[in-house]
């Protein structure tokens, strides 16, 4: 296992991984950019939001699997192995604020979600 | 270094009070040995549900857990006690050294001096092998007399009826149970009796029993010559302290009866302690179950050095007896007294109170016991309202406030200030949470009402609202989609919740919604409902893989089919393990594999299975009467049946069932939410078992049903599970936690006291009439196959971050290590 720790850039490299009607609202989705695994997720109300896949509770590539809700307003994902909520905004996790997950830019261009994870 | 010596105790007497001195001991780390003589050959058993032995409870439901460590010599009697040596002899032949010896000796039942008391048919009401030699005789008898109509003599005449006997109950004082009630309580209690068929004779003694012909019992003689046909005689005339031990080696013993001990339950000998009904404590003998455990934990705490002390009890008691209510609490007589009677209803209720009328004093209720809850913890203090609003104060209408010293569970002496104090330092959060904290509500049950109160007092929400997006209960969100006909999330959380819901409540709701047959579970926005598992229909493990657990429906699969799943898993590189529901777990598939495998299966007449997701399982069974010498029916075949009805149910929490085709019970339905025993004339049901975490042995809730009796049982138990029952709570728990447990669940589904049964039935007729191969609807549809990718912009690349290592043989995950990928 290769532990990745590329170095950010300045600039925004905006990289096309699906259309957007590919997300169901209330639902995530796991995209490959690069050799990252980035969880996408469209929300109730059509936004959308981008965290790291992996699961830092079990080490496992699997939030992108989790239900999306909210926590007193805040839109979250629920680990589908443990169920740890994270913000879906900041990447915290809401029931342990000590562990976090990468949050990246996210953005629809022409109908199609678009990532940044640099 | 100086090696202490383990500490030895020696039991003498292994019933339930010893039960639960030994218990306790456990429980508090005691570290020396713990020796138990029992003469009776088996451990103690429940000895207050004994009748229950007779109405098809097993000896194995009533018997309790020996605590691990603990040795238990049953069939061995303590016949003397070497004070000076410190060793106790036995009737087996040897003796046992001893540091501390407890006499938990019991009681006898008092046969008072009648000619023909010794008559074969004559019995006493006590042990298993009693109630055994009860049974055995009354299946040639007519007619059996019960002497003596207190609370045990009650007990033993309904056993008696429910052997089919006719019934007389014989008692010398003017009224039955003259120690729990007045003469108006037990008039209006006399008439419920004589209103089951049984004939009571008060004021009367025995003059004689009678041997016919054969020299058994034909017969009992009144004094006034009048003879009462009988061929079972049942004496349960009071009870007498086993106290022989102690006058045998010189321990100080009452008067009447009784080994003297002081608060601490120690004897004259300080290297004795005696407890139970053998003791005489505060003065007196204690017969009642609650004072006996309460000296056992007086005991052993004393025994750990303790200071514990016990000072006389509560004597308070509610029970059911032949279908009637009864309770006493506090003091029966009083300067004042509030007397209300319906002798039409059969309701008898009369209050004490201070001559001042502000203080309880106590009560007696006879055909509604509602006070006693909510009046009980009063006793002694100044009166919650008036005396005559009083007597109609029921379970609900407690809103009272209790003070902290009140008494609220009497059986275990637990007070209100320790149950809110448990709920504060320990967050409790249900009264399962309290029952195992501080007994409070584990032997009768009656206080369960007000420890629920005393949850939502102590500001818990006594897991009523589901999460923050639902003020409700399961329960009630269930009725609210099915009354108002809601068919999504959106409009249940639109109209009666708040947010957009989370992993609480979204799974919930899409149970509700499968429940109730509102569609595929991955129709539109039902999809975004489900858990990991019901999204992509099978079973997540740790490295984000899945498992497919193909059906075996009842474990019986045909050689051919056995090859196609070896067959799958080989050409999927999958690792293959037989598990404990009958069938093979497919571990190690990645998400895009699943639709492939899924097609292999349903092309070889599979379909996969629910190893996962809140739904029945499996329904296991052993071969059965087709192969098996022993079986007496079909377990197979109804096994069969049974996982093909409900199959893919959703409910609260999983369901696990068995059928075994005889008493052997091979296939451990006991241990199952609904299992099945074959019998010789059709099938037992038993309900709310559990493996587990907390292992129930399943309540017998119908015997010797057909097989379409018991398809419908099933139906109807399932439904009104599924209607009324907590998120995540199993039936077990459910069934602990239902008010008026087994009997209540027995009128609602099997006497349809609801009303509601002919819905429980439609509902099921639909769930069996709708239900689709979830996993074959999902590969026909490409919609659905569409999420069935590792990642939606890659769909031929698998997941990187998934490999195997070989074991034995077969793949094994390998794991990120967790700390370095965190850094």
């Amino acid at each position: 296992m290769t532990i990745l720790n590329e170095t950010a850039t300045r600039t925004d490299r905006w990289t096309p991984v699906c259309s957007y009607t590919d997300l169901l609202p209330e639902r995530g989705a796991a995209v490959l950019v690069g050799t990252r695994q980035v969880a996408v997720f469209r929300t109730f109300d059509g936004a959308l939001y981008a965290l790291g896949n992996f699961d830092p509770f079990s080490g496992a590539y699997v939030l992108s699997r989790g239900i999306v809700g909210t926590r007193g307003g805040e839109p979250t994902v629920a680990s589908p192995m443990h169920k740890q909520v994270f913000s879906l905004v900041t990447g915290v996790c809401v029931d342990d604020p000590g562990v976090a997950v990468p949050t990246y830019p996210i953005r629809v261009t022409d109908g199609t979600v678009e990532v940044s994870v640099v | 270094m100086k090696v202490r010596q383990r500490m030895r105790i020696v039991v003498a007497g292994h019933g339930p009070t010893a039960h639960r001195l030994i218990e306790t001991l456990v429980e508090r780390g005691f570290d020396g040995t713990i020796t138990v003589f029992g003469e009776e050959p088996r451990p103690a058993y429940d000895r207050v549900a004994l009748t229950s032995y007779l109405s098809g409870k097993s000896v194995d439901d009533l018997t309790y857990r020996v605590p691990d460590g603990v040795s238990v010599r049953t069939g061995v009697k303590v016949v003397g006690v070497d004070r000076a040596a410190r060793t106790v002899a036995t009737d087996a032949g040897y003796s046992e050294p001893y540091d501390v010896l407890v006499l938990a000796t019991g009681s006898a039942p008092f046969v008072p001096p009648v000619p023909g008391r010794d008559l074969p048919g004559c019995f006493v009401y006590r042990t298993i092998d009693d109630l055994d030699a009860i049974r055995e005789a009354s299946r040639d008898a007519r007619a059996g007399v019960v002497i003596g109509g207190g609370l045990l003599g009650l007990e033993a005449a309904d056993a008696l009826r429910g052997l089919g006997l006719e019934t007389h109950v014989v008692e010398m004082s003017g009224w039955l149970m003259p120690r729990q009630v007045d003469e108006g309580g037990g008039s209006v209690l006399r008439n419920h009796i004589e209103a089951l068929g049984l004939t009571v004779h008060t004021g009367a003694g025995v003059r004689s029993i009678e041997a016919g012909p054969d020299g058994r019992v034909a017969a009992l003689v009144r004094p006034d010559g009048e003879a009462v046909d009988a061929q079972v005689v049942v004496f349960s005339a009071g009870v007498r302290p086993r106290d022989e031990l102690a006058r045998d080696c010189g321990l100080e013993v009452g008067e009447r009866g009784g080994i003297v001990v002081d608060e601490g339950m120690r004897t004259s000998d300080e290297h004795i302690y005696a407890i139970g009904e053998c003791a005489l404590a505060a003065g007196m003998v204690y017969g009642l179950v609650a004072p006996c455990f309460a000296q056992a934990e007086v005991a052993a705490d004393r025994i750990l050095l303790g200071s514990a002390a016990f000072t006389g009890a509560d004597m308070s008691t509610k029970l059911k007896l032949l279908g009637v209510e009864v309770a006493q609490f506090g003091a029966m007589s009083g300067a004042l007294d509030v007397t209300y009677m319906d002798p039409v209803a059969g309701v008898y209720k009369r209050l004490f109170v201070s001559d001042d009328a502000t203080t309880l004093l106590g009560g007696i209720c006879v055909g509604d016991a509602g006070p006693y809850n909510a009046l009980r913890p009063f006793v002694g203090r100044p009166l919650p309202g008036a005396p005559s609003d009083l007597l109609f104060a029921g379970a609900g209408t407690t809103s009272t406030d209790l003070p902290d010293d009140a008494q609220v569970c009497s059986c275990n002496n637990v007070t209100k200030g320790r149950i809110c104090a448990a709920i504060a330092d320990k967050g409790l959060t249900d009264v399962q949470g309290i029952k195992d904290c501080t007994r409070a509500g584990t032997t009768c049950g009656s206080c369960v009402p007000m420890l629920k109160q005393i949850l939502v007092k102590s500001g818990v929400d006594v897991g009523k609202a589901l999460c923050e997006h639902f003020t409700h209960s399961r329960a009630e969100l269930f009725d609210i989609v099915s009354v108002r006909g809601i068919t999504t999330f959106s409009q249940l959380i639109a109209e009666h919740g708040t947010g957009r819901g989370c992993d609480i409540c979204k799974p919930v709701v899409a149970s509700i919604l499968a429940s109730l047959g509102r569609g595929h579970i991955l129709d539109g926005e039902q999809a975004t409902l489900q858990d990991t598992n019901d999204h992509f229909l099978a079973n997540i493990q740790k490295n984000g893989t899945y498992s497919v657990v193909p059906r075996i429906p009842g474990g019986e699969i045909t050689p051919d089919k056995l090859i196609v799943i070896g067959e799958v898993a080989r050409d999927f590189g999958l690792y293959t393990k037989i598990t404990g529901g009958q069938r093979i777990d497919l571990l190690g598939a990645r998400v895009e594999q699943l639709p492939a495998i899924w097609r292999r299966l349903v092309e070889a007449g599979f379909e996969s299975g629910h190893a996962y997701g809140k739904a029945l399982r499996t329904v296991k069974s052993c071969v059965g009467s087709t192969w098996c010498r022993y079986g007496v029916q079909d377990s197979v075949g109804l096994a069969i049946a049974l996982e093909l009805r409900y199959r893919g149910l959703r409910s609260p929490h999983k369901l696990k069932s068995a059928v075994s085709g005889c008493a052997r019970e091979c296939a451990e339905a006991r241990s199952k939410d609904f299992g099945v025993i074959a019998t010789e004339q059709g099938w037992n049901l038993y309900v709310g078992g559990n493996g587990g975490f907390k292992p129930r042995h399943a309540d017998l809730l119908a015997a010797d049903l057909s097989t379409d009796d018991l398809v419908r049982t099933i139906d109807r138990f399932l439904m009104f599970y599924i209607r009324t029952a907590d998120r995540l709570q199993r039936t077990a728990a459910w069934l602990e936690g239902l008010d008026g447990g087994l009997g209540y669940l027995r009128e609602v589904i099997m006497e349809d006291s609801l009303g509601i049964c002919a819905d429980l039935d439609a509902q099921m007729e639909r769930h069996v009439a709708t239900y689709v191969d979830e996993w074959r609807a999902a590969i026909e549809d490409p919609d659905k196959l569409r999420r069935f990718v590792s990642f939606v912009n890659a769909p031929g690349i698998p997941d990187p971050s998934i490999s195997f290592e070989t074991e034995r043989d077969q793949i094994k995950p390998v794991l990120i290590p967790l700390e370095a990928v965190r850094s």
